[in-house]
């Protein structure tokens, strides 16, 4: 009999591969059907936002964040807008804070969805994908309606909000919201006790909580794996702390937990954007008061000349921030989105660095991947939920 | 728990090391010298009393022309105990840093970003390649002296070493071999 090959052969992935979720390259050593070893290569969607948003004013910045995850483009502005109101010291009013919560809640939402069109699909579920888009779709009119932009709204503002809430917001969420819970339990009942579904993602890509934590994942992969650590209950901002929901976790570190806890989480979401709609006037505060950041009224500048020269100064100039450095958290679909920011005291950011719970997980993809099977390598890919755009940033 | 708790209680543990309290608007910073970096981390990690058992992020600010002109950051979290803490590094625009990888597997990707975007060493990194730059990239592009928009010369490819007529030949064998076939 022949004498077998038994050399280990070495596969190129990606970067222009479907199940990448953007650019990511993998370098795979297989022996036979085993994953001996996996070499990721990220930088393909480096478009050097951090040092583009140095030359910015600090409010011309926010549109710049959005567009780093861009799947979860709100949650990336929200953390940036907290941490610049915190070295200015401003607290926003009650309206402002239950505004950001549900749309950043929606945001997780659209952003969750389109993590299970995408990894139902590349198991092998493609229809999920359709439905799973159809309901996305009424997020994107909803941030329509909000800002006349789908993708990235760039509606949070240092300071507050862009604008009002315009009339109708409130029927559009309410609709959402009741018509969103009986799809989950479709989505549930398509793939929860689905058997190609669960022979494809039980017992693969186990993370433990130790791995989880050795390897920063904190969020919905260290959850799956029992580590309740969400950043809205440990560390609350924008007023989480009054708000009734639980963090789901799940205990095996497997696929399938990291689908269960994130399908939960669409439900506490949801539960969430309950609370804060009933909070949310029709109308009323959109900004805090402060008028170093906060432009004068319309009204204002055009018959009263100090709140014309504010207006002018705060477009032209902007604003100054104190001198000083602060990283702040939140919790977004990834994990923990977290923006440090250094100030010189002038009204450009000094430095901007994203924290980016994509990085972490694909940094951790050969823990994850490493002697399981090349077919894995793909569900693990799409459990991780990697958007490239904010591992490369 | 502020800096000064925080530098109390490492004091005992990392003997003779230089801490410094810094300022900061939201959780404790500390400044930490670069030979004692590991000791520390692995203090921070295994007391007790603090488990900072997740690093979160390793980022570096470059505060040119000032000397030493970076600072090498690290955000830590304690979940047991619901805290963070920053590490801060100083170091000049050839030093290095240890790298803090035995402690927190975590901190590979990280180091290697800020080794491509402010060219600060990390000894005993295993792996201190570019991350997000192309490898034959010239230069440190966050570093303060670095210019906004360059002009880069095209890349171009090697030429194909194969004549052309090496290259018809080739052709020509192709199609006979086809041909007989």
């Amino acid at each position: 009999m022949a004498e077998l090959r038994t050399e280990t052969m070495t596969v190129n992935m990606g970067p222009q591969h479907p199940s990448t979720h953007g650019v990511l390259r993998l370098v795979l050593d297989l022996d036979g059907e085993v994953v001996r070893s996996l070499r990721p290569t990220v930088g393909y969607l480096h478009t050097g936002i951090e040092k583009t948003a140095e030359q910015k004013k600090w409010q011309q910045v926010v549109p710049l964040v959005e567009r780093m995850d861009y799947l979860a483009a709100q949650s990336n502005s929200l953390a940036y807008v907290l941490s610049v109101e915190k070295l200015l010291g401003l607290e926003m009013p009650r309206r402002v804070k239950d505004i950001r919560v549900l749309i950043a809640e929606l945001q997780r939402i659209a952003s969750h969805l389109i993590w299970l069109g995408t990894h139902a699909l590349e198991i092998g579920a493609v229809s999920m994908l359709f439905y799973a888009i159809r309901e996305r779709e009424l997020i994107m009119n909803i941030n329509e309606l909000v800002a006349g932009f789908r993708f990235f709204p760039s509606y949070f503002r240092v300071g507050g909000l862009r604008e009002d809430l315009p009339r109708g917001f409130h029927d559009a969420v309410t609709a959402f919201l009741d018509r969103f819970p009986g799809k989950i339990d479709e989505f549930e009942g398509l793939l929860d006790s689905n058997d190609i579904f669960m022979r494809r993602t039980q017992g693969v890509g186990i993370v433990s909580a130790e791995t989880a934590l050795a390897w920063g994942l904190v969020g919905p992969i260290a959850r799956a794996a029992g580590v309740d650590y969400d950043v809205r209950t440990y560390f609350p901002y924008s007023g989480y702390e009054t708000y009734d929901f639980v963090v789901p976790t799940a205990r095996e570190g497997d696929i399938y937990a990291r689908y269960r806890v994130r399908m939960r989480e669409l439900r506490e979401s949801v539960k969430i954007c309950r609370q804060a709609i009933q909070r949310i006037a029709p109308t009323g505060a959109w900004a805090c008061d402060d008028t170093r950041v906060v432009p004068p009224p319309k009204d204002k500048v055009y018959t009263e000349m100090e709140a014309l020269i504010q207006h002018f100064l705060i477009y032209s100039q902007g604003f100054t921030v104190p001198a000083g450095d602060t990283y702040v958290p939140v919790e977004g679909p990834r994990g923990e989105h977290g923006v440090y920011i250094v100030s010189d005291g002038t009204n450009r950011p000094w430095r901007i660095k994203m924290r980016a719970p994509s990085l972490f997980a694909i940094q951790a993809l050969p823990t994850i991947v490493e002697g399981g099977l090349i077919a894995d390598v793909v569900a693990a890919i799409g459990s991780t939920d990697v958007v490239m755009g904010d591992c490369d940033r | 728990m502020d800096s000064d708790a925080i530098i109390s209680a490492l004091a005992p543990l990392v003997p003779g090391a230089a801490y410094e309290a810094g300022t900061s608007v939201d959780f404790a910073t500390i400044y930490v010298p670069a030979d004692r970096l590991v000791d520390t981390g692995r203090a921070l990690r295994d007391t007790p009393s603090l488990r900072f058992t997740a690093l979160v992020e390793v980022t570096a600010t470059d505060y040119f022309p000032r000397d030493p002109r970076f600072e090498v950051v690290y955000h830590l979290l304690s979940i047991a105990h619901r805290l963070r803490l920053r590490l801060k590094v100083r170091t000049g625009a050839s030093g290095s840093v240890p790298t803090v990888q035995g402690v927190w597997p975590s901190a590979g990707w990280p180091e290697r970003e800020v080794w491509d975007m402010f060219g600060i060493g990390f000894d005993g990194h295993p792996d201190l390649r570019r991350l997000l730059m192309p490898e034959d990239w010239e230069g440190h592009p966050q570093r303060k002296d670095y210019p906004v928009q360059i002009r880069k010369p095209a890349q171009t490819y090697e030429p194909l070493e194969i004549s052309e007529e090496e290259f018809k030949a080739n052709l020509q064998r192709d199609r006979t071999r086809r041909m007989s076939q």
